[in-house]
């Protein structure tokens, strides 16, 4: 296994930041830590990066034991922090060469693996880094977690306030990386990125809530499920919150997503309730659920 | 000026030196409509929505903002909108009551209708236990929520949110757009910025900025059909990826984005 984790806690004063997590990631494999602020991810990613101590529990990166091989660990993973942690007043350039330096290697040695993403930041090589755009910092951020060539991968939250263009690119960069045979482990608070993970991990208050594909994650889901939409939004949502059988009320942007306490659910009952509360333009069709409904259903 | 059209943007422009950052943008948000507000980082959402809100000037162009003209009247626009970022919101070292009655003093309310404001505004997020705690200790989620309802304290006529629900667990999320609808229904219209393209769905009506014009402007389903599109993340990839990305512009892009 590429990472293996086992029974890992860890505390901070009376805040439980991790419990009991356990998972491994095959060689090669693009894993997805999935879960909103809070949740323990960076934790996790100190730990496993050799920077923090679990409380209780083992792990293993690349068959290194994160406590007593954690010198050798740290030559043979990548990791890129959710804060930008590189130095603002050494140019571009100077970042990568820094990075390689110090890993006793060259840019020029692992320059393959990292063209794709710095030929596009290499036309502002002189420019410091702390004066890039945000785009530009994660691209150089990731081309300094790659210089030493890892096994593994971590990227925490790599994609945290980039616009919808440079996240689809990104993503784009981590499944050529991936072809290339490194394993990843990547956190994100984005749901719809869960979908682009072999497998992923949702995670909320420091607990796993479920392991699996994204596909068999959503297949999971336990109920029936349904798009609502009426004339007035905020009413359609009172009125379904008021309504005695539901079983879950979500707005999902111009629907709101509808499961039923019943098993002999019939939506025309539904929507005569919905026009007895003067609601008009009903309409109540049966949908997919997504990642995000069963991490809600999940969660609850 | 028509009562129900609470923004009003005609060819607005803002240029740093020859660069334009906003190029002639022009339209309407209504009373109590949920505005999307789009845009690539660097595409000039945030140098916009500055100048919709009085804190920058623009260069030419018109604009009206909760009745009154960004040129001439800007003090007057600050007073009269509520405003919410996720960056900076509260004060973490002050607490909760204390947030609400520094903002509730800033923005003129008397002793006694802070007092109230406060007691209904606790009461409202079920906040009473933690009431006198700092906001700095609370979960990010109640610290949104709570940041909201302290922009709504002097009743603006418009909300500004600059990318509000980063980061928050889904269940949250919706809490805090189930706050914004209510608003909305009250009348209160609610302008957002987002890099969320799932939650661009939430909005009445969507704008979406390239490269400091307004390139598309309708409902999300309209926008959907018209780009042939399945979510609003596929329309905005279809209208925002440019061949050169704006950072090939060589100049520093907004801090907000």
């Amino acid at each position: 296994m590429s990472i293996s984790i086992k029974n890992i806690s860890k505390s901070y004063k009376s805040v439980i930041a991790l419990q009991d997590i356990s998972f491994e990631v095959k060689p090669g494999e693009l894993f997805g830590l999935i879960g909103p602020d809070g949740a323990g991810k960076t934790t996790l990613f100190r730990i496993l990066t050799t920077l923090l101590f679990a409380d209780e529990g083992i792990a293993t990166i690349a068959g290194f034991d994160v406590i007593t091989d954690y010198k050798k660990i740290r030559n043979s993973v990548g990791y890129m922090p959710g804060k930008f942690s590189l130095y603002q007043d050494l140019t571009v350039e100077e970042n990568l060469n820094f990075f390689a330096t110090i890993f006793g290697t060259t840019i020029e040695e692992n320059y393959d693996l990292i063209k794709d993403i710095y030929i596009q930041i290499e036309p502002f090589k002189n420019r410091r880094a702390g004066k890039l755009s945000g785009g530009m910092k994660q691209k150089l951020a990731l081309s300094c977690a790659l210089i030493h060539k890892p096994k593994v991968l971590f990227l925490d939250e790599p994609t945290t306030g980039v616009d919808p263009v440079s996240r689809k690119e990104f993503w784009e960069m981590l499944k050529r990386l991936q072809q290339k045979g490194i394993t990843i482990l990547v956190s994100t608070p984005y749901m719809d990125e869960a979908a682009l993970c072999d497998r992923i991990a949702l995670i909320q208050d420091g607990k796993i809530l479920e392991i699996d594909s994204p596909k068999a994650i959503v297949k999971h889901y336990p109920k029936p499920i349904y798009n609502v939409r009426t004339n007035n939004m905020y009413q359609l949502i009172n009125s379904l919150n008021d309504y005695k059988f539901n079983h879950s009320v979500y707005p999902f942007g111009e629907f709101v997503h509808y499961t039923d306490s019943r098993t002999d659910f019939n939506p025309k009952e539904l929507k005569l309730y919905l026009e007895s509360k003067n609601l008009s333009n009903i309409e109540i069709e049966k949908t997919e659920a997504t990642i995000e409904d069963t991490f809600m259903e999940l969660a609850k | 000026m028509n009562n129900n059209k609470v923004i009003q943007v005609e060819g607005l422009t803002k240029m740093f030196g020859d660069f334009t950052a906003v190029n002639a943008i022009t339209f309407d948000v209504d009373k109590g409509e949920i505005f999307g507000f789009l845009g690539a980082n660097g595409a000039g959402k945030t140098t916009a929505m500055k100048m919709l809100i009085g804190i920058s000037n623009p260069t030419s162009g018109k604009a009206n903002v909760a009745g009154f003209d960004v040129f001439t009247h800007a003090e007057d626009i600050k007073k009269n909108i509520g405003y919410m970022s996720q960056k900076f919101a509260l004060y973490d070292d002050l607490t909760v009551k204390e947030n609400i009655t520094f903002f509730g003093g800033i923005y003129g309310l008397s002793r006694k209708r802070i007092k109230e404001k406060s007691d209904a505004l606790i009461e409202e997020l079920g906040l009473e236990k933690v009431a006198s705690q700092l906001v700095g200790s609370l979960p990010l989620g109640w610290k949104q929520k709570l940041s909201f309802s302290v922009a709504l304290i002097h009743e603006p006529k418009i909300v500004f949110l600059d990318e509000p629900t980063g980061g928050v667990d889904p269940i949250t999320r919706r809490q805090f757009w189930e706050m914004i609808y209510k608003a909305a229904n009250q009348g209160t219209t609610v302008f957002v910025t987002t890099h969320y393209m799932d939650e661009a769905e939430y909005c009445d009506r969507v704008s979406i900025m390239v490269d400091g014009k307004i390139e598309a402007l309708d409902t999300p389903k309209k926008l959907k059909e018209q780009f042939k599109a399945a979510t609003m993340n596929d329309v905005f990839l279809k209208l925002a990826r440019s061949p050169s990305p704006p950072e090939a512009s060589g100049l520093p892009k907004g801090k907000g984005e």
